[in-house]
């Protein structure tokens, strides 16, 4: 992992992106069990990459920049202030759910307070929201940069290179970053691309490219906080390889039975969390008291909003019909 | 008030929008320093800018979905899709995105963009410049559908188009651009969106058109009229949502009615509109409804003849009209 003093951040800095990649973790592995004891109908997860997603997060500025994420960003929206109590009414589809009041699948988030915009599931078709924010800002002026995650299966799409292609050409303040885990659904990249590396087509459409350690929130903090940088300064967008590690299958709806059982067994090596724990240990950050006493406030933040989200009433059956315009028609 | 042509019309709603609000700013494949390829959008990069009439890389989906990114954002564009056949790599944006960014996410973001597109045939383009495209969109709950028939409207449902908070599609027939003319309000001019328009009274029989088709069968009509039938005209406007009301309103009135497009007859906007009226007015109806439409083919063929044996024409829709009024 890089050097976190060289990259300007302060201890509390380090413990504030542990804080939420700890809980986005804690939540997803709540909603796994809740989904293997028949209360929630389908989980898809963030497992193995919150160190790409926090990383590239803390780099931003929440106030003024806009993201457009991808199924798996839950610890990125959660760092961007999507709140756990949130994040279990969507997992259960109550009446309190911020991202699509019910309408969505969970893990399609949307909260146009903290500038995250709403996505659906075909994939790839967020990256062109965010190139078209990144324009607006552009035509204004204004000092923000809009940021989009995808999969590497997505950049495998025609939304992909239509959109980073206008990037290139309008030196728009842009980040892509593509955190790619190796598969899509249950395809190896080696059957996705012939590339060497995503990033590499950067070139090919006229802006900065990466290929980092997506394990490594610094790493990550690192090239997004340039990116921003070289966004705000108009000197156009960057495409950003996060090399990260999936934890769980695809969805809870499959297994990762297409794994091979030495790549299953040594996946949690590279478990982010867990390489990010012992260099906060080794660098004196924080001691064993301090991830015992956040443990134990996670799981009672998670209780508490699971408790709360089963308890919540669901939708009105007629919220079916409503704003599918800015007026109520058809009911 | 000055006579202007259908396509002026449109230009004029465009000029008078982005001159009276910052926010709305047109894009496309040559619509910049070209002005379009028919000119609709002629003169407005030198009086606005590069960026609020810009010029983009040929390729449709990011012209839709950066629309889409951008009016999130609180932008009003006003895409410009070159000719209606090439909508089809956009249609991900269209149908997956805009159409349901207000419900998915329960009225939190909107997505008010419109999408301009000239559809329709006549005008010897083929099978890839003549297609009615219209019933692909006209299907999706959360999509507006528009297409005018006359300067004014064009202009009026436009302006309209623009201002409204939801997606709009906005199909201009190419034919109609320099063929139709006439006096056209000057400034601010609204339509209302998802108002049919009854553009000729009658008792004898209905017809329900939209789009080009409203001209023919004004000329069909006015010829029938020397047969001593009289026949309303219903101009729906707006083909997604449907008027339903005025649609049940006209047919019942004179209980024979038409249906007229220039689309392939099956699975057409017509259809729809027969279903409405079957539903509704089955005792009000004096004959079967009479549907007339392209045939069940590509459209269009390039050679002349076979050109004109698909189009929709007045001579058709008279000679249709005369068998109605007869029955």
């Amino acid at each position: 992992m890089l050097d976190y003093k060289e990259e300007g951040l302060e201890p509390e800095d380090l413990k504030e992106m542990y804080r939420t990649m700890h809980l986005a973790r804690k939540l997803d592995e709540r909603m796994w069990l809740l989904n293997r004891a028949g209360k929630l109908p389908f989980v898809i997860s963030c497992q193995g990459q919150e160190a790409t997603q926090v990383g590239a997060g803390y780099a931003l500025d929440r106030d003024v920049d806009i993201i457009s994420p991808y199924y798996r960003d839950l610890a990125l929206v959660t760092h961007f202030g999507m709140t756990a109590e949130e994040t279990m009414l969507s997992a259960f589809a109550k009446k309190g759910d911020v991202s699509s009041g019910g309408k969505q699948m969970p893990s399609h988030f949307s909260k146009k307070s903290c500038n995250i915009m709403t996505q659906g599931s075909s994939v790839t078709t967020q990256l062109l929201h965010a190139v078209g924010a990144s324009f607006k800002f552009k035509m204004d002026d204004e000092k923000r940069v809009a940021l989009t995650t995808l999969g590497e299966g997505s950049s495998n799409q025609g939304d992909f290179h239509e959109g980073l292609n206008f990037v290139g050409v309008h030196d728009l303040p842009f980040i892509c970053i593509i955190e790619n885990n190796d598969y899509a659904i249950s395809v190896p990249r080696e059957l996705q691309y012939g590339a060497e590396k995503l990033s590499d087509r950067a070139l090919g459409y006229g802006m900065h490219g990466e290929h980092i350690d997506g394990n490594d929130p610094i790493a990550v903090y690192k090239a997004v906080k340039e990116a921003r940088q070289r966004a705000v300064n108009g000197e156009g967008g960057t495409l950003i390889e996060a090399m990260s590690t999936r934890l769980t299958a695809h969805s809870s709806d499959d297994d990762d039975s297409y794994r091979e059982k030495e790549e299953r067994e040594t996946m949690k090596e590279s478990d982010c969390l867990i390489k990010f724990r012992s260099y906060i240990l080794e660098h004196g950050v924080a001691d064993e008291a301090w991830f015992e006493a956040l443990e134990k406030e996670a799981k009672a933040v998670i209780t508490d909003a699971t408790k709360a989200a089963e308890k919540a009433p669901y939708p009105d059956p007629e919220e079916a019909l409503t704003h599918v315009y800015e007026e109520v028609q058809h009911g | 008030m000055a006579k202007i042509s259908y396509l002026q019309a449109i230009h004029q709603a465009l000029d008078y929008e982005m001159g009276q609000d910052e926010s709305v700013f047109v894009l496309g494949e040559d619509v910049g320093k070209k002005g379009g390829v028919f000119k609709v959008t002629a003169g407005l990069q030198e009086k606005y800018g590069a960026l609020r009439c810009l010029d983009t890389p040929l390729a449709e989906s990011n012209i839709v979905g950066t629309s889409i990114g951008a009016a999130m954002m609180g932008k009003r564009p006003v895409a410009e899709i070159q000719f209606a056949d090439y909508i089809l790599p956009a249609t991900n944006q269209i149908l997956s995105e805009a159409a349901k960014i207000r419900y998915r996410s329960n009225n939190d973001w909107n997505c008010p963009i419109v999408i301009r597109a000239p559809f329709g045939g006549g005008i010897h383009g083929a099978l890839y410049h003549s297609q009615s495209v219209e019933t692909i969109f006209a299907s999706t709950p959360g999509l507006k559908v528009v297409v005018p028939s006359t300067p004014a409207d064009a202009k009026g449902l436009l302006i309209s188009a623009i201002r409204d908070n939801d997606p709009v599609l906005f199909f201009e027939h190419k034919k109609a651009y320099r063929l139709l003319k006439e006096e056209v309000p000057e400034g601010d001019h609204t339509v209302p969106i998802g108002k049919a328009d009854i553009k000729r009274e009658g008792d004898d029989i209905t017809v329900i058109t939209y789009g080009l088709c409203v001209n023919y069968a004004l000329q069909a009509a006015e010829r029938l009229s020397k047969d001593g039938y009289e026949a309303e005209i219903l101009d729906l406007r707006t083909i997604y949502p449907l008027d339903k009301e005025s649609i049940i309103k006209a047919a019942s009135k004179t209980g024979k009615v038409l249906l007229v497009t220039e689309d392939n007859l099956e699975g057409s906007i017509i259809s729809e509109v027969a279903a409405i009226i079957a539903e509704n007015c089955l005792y009000d109806l004096d004959a079967p409804i009479m549907r007339l439409a392209g045939p069940d083919v590509p459209s269009m063929p390039y050679a002349p003849p076979m050109e004109d044996f698909f189009m929709i024409n007045p001579d058709k829709i008279e000679a249709k009209m005369k068998e109605l009024a007869e029955h």
